[in-house]
This record gives structure tokens, sequence and C-alpha cells, in this order.
């Protein structure tokens, strides 16, 4: 696994889970609220990083069923994010937005963690 | 930066790995492609936000043909080029096209068997390859929305479309480039769009109201699985007629005659279209319209008086609704859903009169324009594996019953209708000859117990049967339906082995009556029917009889019956001959009594005969 041993360690990073976070961009926000409304259940969006792709890690976003007793809940524009601890370290600071391009839409991570992507920026690394 | 899309619980995929698919409805009037995206089923507009793509095609010398809202403005001028309607060719014979459809300005040529071909500006084309443009613009608008290639495609189709009109479908997907996972009825497309699958059972009635067509469906819900119950509707009835009847109230009004020149009627019926949606939800509409110089005419069009002008109108829907209860066998009130489909069916009255005709409220929520294409994505998406296993896959079934031609024209159902496919069934046959060693199989479909009142799907030949007496070979014909509903009929001779296939590419329908007709047909004529079916089996055992006959006196004859004998069986043979010419099959059931009572000594002897012989050199102890 190409990831392996890259493994950030909480404390040497020098953060506390308190000060770490994730936002939805308004936009992104309302997307998320319309697609739980229409799929009629649901407690929030559950975001996370997977090995694989071509560049290392890949986007994982989810609705999401239940909380697990180690996930972390932000809470954006009222839509509840659900991540676990292990993907928050790759995710920490991500902007989730919404957008279109021509006649394609969909969401976009902001995340200020990436060194460089690959050319599709469905995986990265850190 | 990839746009990404929220999948459910657990159903991430890798990246560059997403099954993208796609449900499309190709309609008469107006295509749709829609996709899930985020969990959301919806339809795909195109860069200028159109949903909808006119189903129109215009041909060009030497350029590519245009598709949809291009096509209609570039085309007006271009009647000939520009290929309206192609639906109702698709599937069909060239006799039966240009029979029914006399009004089309299209020329037709002769093309492969039965397969009608169109002369355009830009070449011969077919039905198949007109779809193939439209669907091909409808994948570029998907590809497009969703960033990739399409994984597959679930394409609608009206549920009384026989296994050629579903072939030709197919065939215009393949042609588009398109993998096509399923074909999936209209109505049933509509019920899953309303999630009405996730029911236990019920029966649900499609009111389908688009442009030019009306379609009646009843569905019953039996354990996730839709049957269609009974299908109707009108061929020529919808919101253009409305439009039409609207137009020509205008006229009146503004005093114009009847001979109007077709740029003026073009307005009206436009200004007629405009005043009909703007009453859906308004009382009423003031009209403006430019005559000849600078003469103008103003009214007003009152909800009220707009009920009155297309009041026969939604009456005339509700008679095949009627019907199609009949059919089914049910009463209004056991229909527990109601789904409206297609834009004219957001005009208020017929709203009002089909909720009054079933007793209930409808299902109106989703957009009836995008519906059917909603419910196809649904099906695309589950297909397509994007969804939790738990989410039962929908089955459909066979719309007519399958069958094949036996002796004297009549049908072996093999197949019975809304059989949920997919399925295989076989049943043994054998031969009617002695020495028989080829068999002709065809393949027919619909309800009705002769051929002639059935179409005909195909033909193929078993031959290299062994030479064996009447009725000793074993021919085993599998008939098999894939999950599109397309058959591949395989027969093969138990004893030796030989063996023959055809998968039902059918020849588009030499004859093709409206498979609904059909339908009401085999229900009208039942008693024919019967009548028929008693007569052709008596005509076929005469004819057996008359075989085994003919072939035991020319082997034993002359050695076991005297002249005076002999006169007399032939002499009932040639009655029996003769009778079997003719309908009555009480006459032929005695003339085959008496024949046989005249040959029973002749049989007494050739028993008797056959038994001396196989007893010859034997002892009596043998036997016991």
């Amino acid at each position: 696994m190409r990831c392996s041993g890259r493994r950030i360690d909480r404390e040497d990073n020098g953060f506390s889970e308190a000060d770490m976070a994730i936002t939805l961009t308004e936009a992104a926000a309302n997307q998320v609220r319309k697609f739980l409304d229409n799929r009629g259940k649901g407690v929030g969006l559950r975001l996370g990083v997977r090995t694989s792709g071509c560049s290392g890690m890949a986007y994982v976003i989810e609705f999401a069923d239940e909380i697990e007793d180690d996930d972390q809940v932000f809470e954006a524009h009222g839509v509840k994010v659900i991540v676990n601890p292990k993907s928050l370290l790759y995710l920490d600071g991500t902007e989730l937005d919404f957008g279109r391009e021509g006649l394609n839409e969909g969401f976009k991570f902001n995340n200020p963690n990436v060194k460089d992507e690959c050319g599709c920026g469905e995986s990265f690394n850190i | 930066m990839a746009l990404l899309q929220i999948s459910e619980p657990g159903q991430s995929t890798a990246p560059h790995e997403h099954r993208l698919a796609a449900g499309i409805d190709l309609g008469t009037t107006n295509s749709l492609v829609a996709t899930v995206r985020s969990g959301q089923a919806d339809t795909l507009p195109d860069a200028s936000g159109r949903h909808l793509l006119p189903s129109v095609v215009h041909y060009r010398s030497g350029e590519d043909p245009r598709v949809g809202e291009e096509a209609w403005s570039g085309a007006s001028g271009d009647p000939m080029n520009t290929i309206i309607s192609v639906k109702r060719l698709m599937g069909r014979g060239v006799a039966d096209v240009t029979a029914k459809d006399a009004h089309l300005p299209y020329e037709f040529l002769q093309g492969k068997p039965g397969m009608p071909l169109l002369r355009t500006a830009g070449g011969d084309v077919s039905p198949v390859e007109i779809s193939a443009e439209i669907l091909r613009t409808l994948k570029a608008r998907a590809e497009e929305s969703l960033g990739g290639e399409l994984e597959g495609v679930v394409v609608t189709v009206p549920a009384y479309f026989d296994e050629a009109q579903r072939q030709a479908t197919k065939d215009a997907g393949r042609l588009a480039g398109l993998n096509v996972m399923r074909l999936l009825n209209e109505p049933t497309a509509a019920a899953v769009a309303y999630g009405l699958d996730h029911a236990a059972e019920g029966v649900v009635a499609i009111y389908d109201l688009g442009g030019g067509t009306f379609d009646i469906s009843i569905l019953r819900l039996n354990k996730g699985v839709f049957e269609v119950m009974a299908t109707g509707g009108d061929s020529a009835l919808g919101g253009d007629d409305m439009d039409r009847v609207i137009a020509a109230w205008i006229r009146e009004q503004a005093g114009i005659g009847e001979d109007v020149d077709p740029m003026l009627m073009r307005r009206l019926l436009h200004d007629a279209r405009a005043a009909k949606e703007t009453l859906t939800d308004q009382d009423e509409v003031s009209l403006r319209v430019s005559l000849t110089g600078a003469e103008e005419w103003t009214g007003t069009l009152t909800r009220e008086r707009f009920d009155q002008l297309i009041g026969s109108l939604v009456e005339k829907t509700l008679s095949p609704c009627r019907r199609a209860l009949r059919d089914a066998g049910l009463r209004s009130r056991d229909v527990s859903e109601i789904v409206m489909v297609g834009g004219s069916t957001r005009v208020p009255l017929v709203r009002e009169q089909v909720s009054r005709f079933f007793g209930r409220e409808l299902l109106v929520d989703i957009d009836p324009d995008k519906v059917v294409a909603i419910g196809a994505a649904i099906q695309a998406d589950i297909l397509a594996g994007n969804r939790s296993d738990d989410e039962m896959l929908l089955l459909d079934v066979i719309p007519l019953s399958l069958g094949l031609e036996t002796m004297g024209g009549l049908v072996e159902k093999i197949i019975p209708r809304n059989t949920t496919i997919p399925v295989a069934r076989a049943q043994e046959f054998t031969t009617f000859k002695d020495g028989q060693t080829a068999m002709s199989l065809h393949v027919v479909q619909g309800e009705r117990d002769r051929v002639s009142d059935c179409r005909s799907l195909a033909r193929f030949e078993l031959q290299g049967i062994p030479p064996m007496t009447a009725g000793a070979a074993r021919i085993r014909v599998s008939f098999q339906v894939d999950a599109d509903g397309l058959l591949n009929v395989e027969a093969q001779e138990q004893v030796s082995g030989v063996q023959s296939s055809i998968e039902v590419k059918p020849s588009y329908g030499l004859t093709d009556p409206e498979i609904e007709a059909m339908l009401k047909d085999s229900m009208d004529h039942a008693q024919d029917d019967m009548n028929a079916r008693r007569l052709r089996e008596h005509q076929v055992e005469a004819d057996r009889v008359l075989e085994a006959l003919s072939s035991a006196l020319a082997e034993d004859g002359d050695r076991l019956l005297t002249d005076e004998e002999r006169a007399v069986v032939d002499e009932a043979a040639r009655v029996l001959a003769q009778t079997r010419q003719g309908s009555d099959y009480r006459a032929i059931k005695r003339a085959q009594e008496q024949v046989e009572q005249a040959s029973a000594d002749f049989v007494a002897r050739r028993m008797d005969a056959s038994i001396r012989k196989a007893m010859a050199g034997h002892r009596i102890e043998d036997f016991e």
C-alpha cells in the first residue's frame, strides 16, 4: 500500500481533535439537504478517504445512516458532516463545495492538505 | 477537478470506476434522458436548459443529420427530409406502414424483407437508424453531464410493443453505441418513479396522455413484479387535438373563414398551445392574434369555455379506460393508485375527470413529462450495481403469448402472456408422417388460436431427423426469453441429437395488427376460435387416418383384401377425404368413424399377420 507509513500521529502533528474542522459551502449544504430529503432517510453526510486510485488516496462521499462511536460530527448550515478520526487527519480544514462545469455538476473537495492530485482530481497525495 | 456525487453507504466506487447509467424515454413526440446522482433521479437538460428533446431528425445532403429543436426550426420548409414520430414506424413492415399512415409525407423504399426504408436527402434510412440518431444525441448529453462514458442504459417502450418493435428499439440503442441493459415498459417505469414497486401488492393504472397519443395501462404488482393486465388507448388522441379545437375556436371568434393559409394556421396553433398552458393555473387568458395586414383580433378564453371545448376529447380517453378495466376483469375501485403521465395530464379538466372516473386522488407530484425517464433511470442505477443488494430487481413480463404453429395452422402456446422474464419453457413435438426427416418451425406471438390471426415472428427448419414412423420422433422445442424480452428458440431431436435454433431477429413485421386490437380480438373471437380449433383438429386427425390407411393399403391391401372389400374401404376413404374439405367438424368425425369401421377387418388381419410373423419360428413357451 503506497500510503502506509504516512499515517500522521495526532499528538506529533500538534493538533487536538477539537481544533479540527470540516466545512460545507452554503451551496453544498443546500444540495446535501435536498438529496437527504429526497432519499427520505439518513442522519447526514459521511466524508472520508481510503487508499486506492491512481495517486494514493481517494475521497469517499456517502449518505450516513448511523454515527459510529469514534466518529467526529461537524455541523455546517444545518447539515451534519460525519468523519471517522483516521480520515479526519487527511481532510482537516477541507471545505466541500458544490459546482457546475458545463452540463456536469457535483461536489468538490477543497482540501488544504493535498500536495498533488492525479489529473482527474479523484485521488490525491498529502 | 472531478465533480463527485454522494453514494449510498458502503457503495463508493474506486476513482475512474463509476458505473454511470441512464434511463431513456424514447417518445413519439419528445425524448428524455435521466440519471441518478447523489441518490436523486432527475432528467438532464441540454446546454440551453431544455429537458425535452423533440423526437425529430432532419436529414441534409452531405451533412450530419440535425436532431431535436434544431431539426424543427431548420426544417419547417422541408417536410420530406424531416422525420417526426418515427416511433410509430418502429418494427413495422412497409406494407403495414403505408396502408395505415397514408398521410405520412415520406417516400418509402422496400428494404430488407418487410423493413421500410425512407428516402431522404441524407440517404436511405431505416426507422432504427433514425431512432439511433435521437439516442446518440441523448447519449452525448448524458456523458457530458456525467463527465464519463455511460456503462449502460434502460430504454422504455410501450407495454403493447411486440417482439419486433422491442428488437428494433434495442437495435437502435446498439447502433447509437449504447449498452441497452434492459427495455422497460413505459407504464412500469412510471410506477417505479413513484416507488410503487416497494408496495407489497396492488393494482396500478397508468394514464398517459401525450401530445399525439393516449395510453391506459392496468398493472398488477405481485411480489415485486408488475404484470400488464390490460392496455388500451387511442394512437391519435392527445394535447395536439386540444390545440386544434382552441385554434378553431379562435378562428371562429376572429371571423376568419375555414380556408386559412398555413402560416396563419401555424400561428393560431402556437397561440392555442400557449393559451392551453396558461389555463393550467389561471382562470382565463387574453388572446391577441394579428391577422392579415394591420388587422388584429383580441379576446379572452376562460377556463370554463376551454373545458367545454375539450370536454369531448377528455371524455374520449375514458372509454379506453373502461375497456381496459373490463379486459382486466376489474372495477375502478379495485385500482389502488393512478399515475398520471404525459404533458397533457397537466390540464385541470383531465385531472378532474380521471380522478372522478377512478374515484381517487391521482399521483401527480412528479413532472408528467419526466416520470417515465425517471423510472428508467432508477432501474438503470439498480442494474448498473449502484444500489445496495436489498433493492429488489424489478422483473417484467411477456406482453403477449409466444407459441409455435402446429399442424393445421393452429397455435400451441409455449409461454403464456404475463409470464415473468427471464424464462425458459420447453415442449415436445413429434413427426406427422412416416419417414419425415425435416420439421418446419414457425414461431408466432398472440392470443388467438389460429396462426393467421397471430403475429409471425420467425420460421426455421430442423433437418436431419432420422426416418421413423410417424409419432416416434421426439423433438424438444425450447423457448428462452432473456431479461429484455428477446426470444431464442431451439429445436432438438432427442434420439439423434440433431438441433437447430433461431434468435428472433424478426423480419420487422409482415402484417402488424395492433397488439391491443389483437388482445381485444382474442376475447371477442373466443367462440370462433374454439370452433376453428375444433374443425382444424378434426381435419388434422382425418388426414392422419387417411395417411396411415393409404400406407397400410399400399403395403398389405392386395394381400389381405378381396376386391370387394377393398372397394368398400376405398369408398369410405374417398368420402372422408371429401368431407374433410368442408367445414362441418361433425360430418368429418362421422366420415372418419365410417373409415375406421370399414377398415376394421383389414386392420385386424394386418395385426394377425404381423403377430404370426413375429411368432414364426418360436414356440408358445417363448412368449410366456
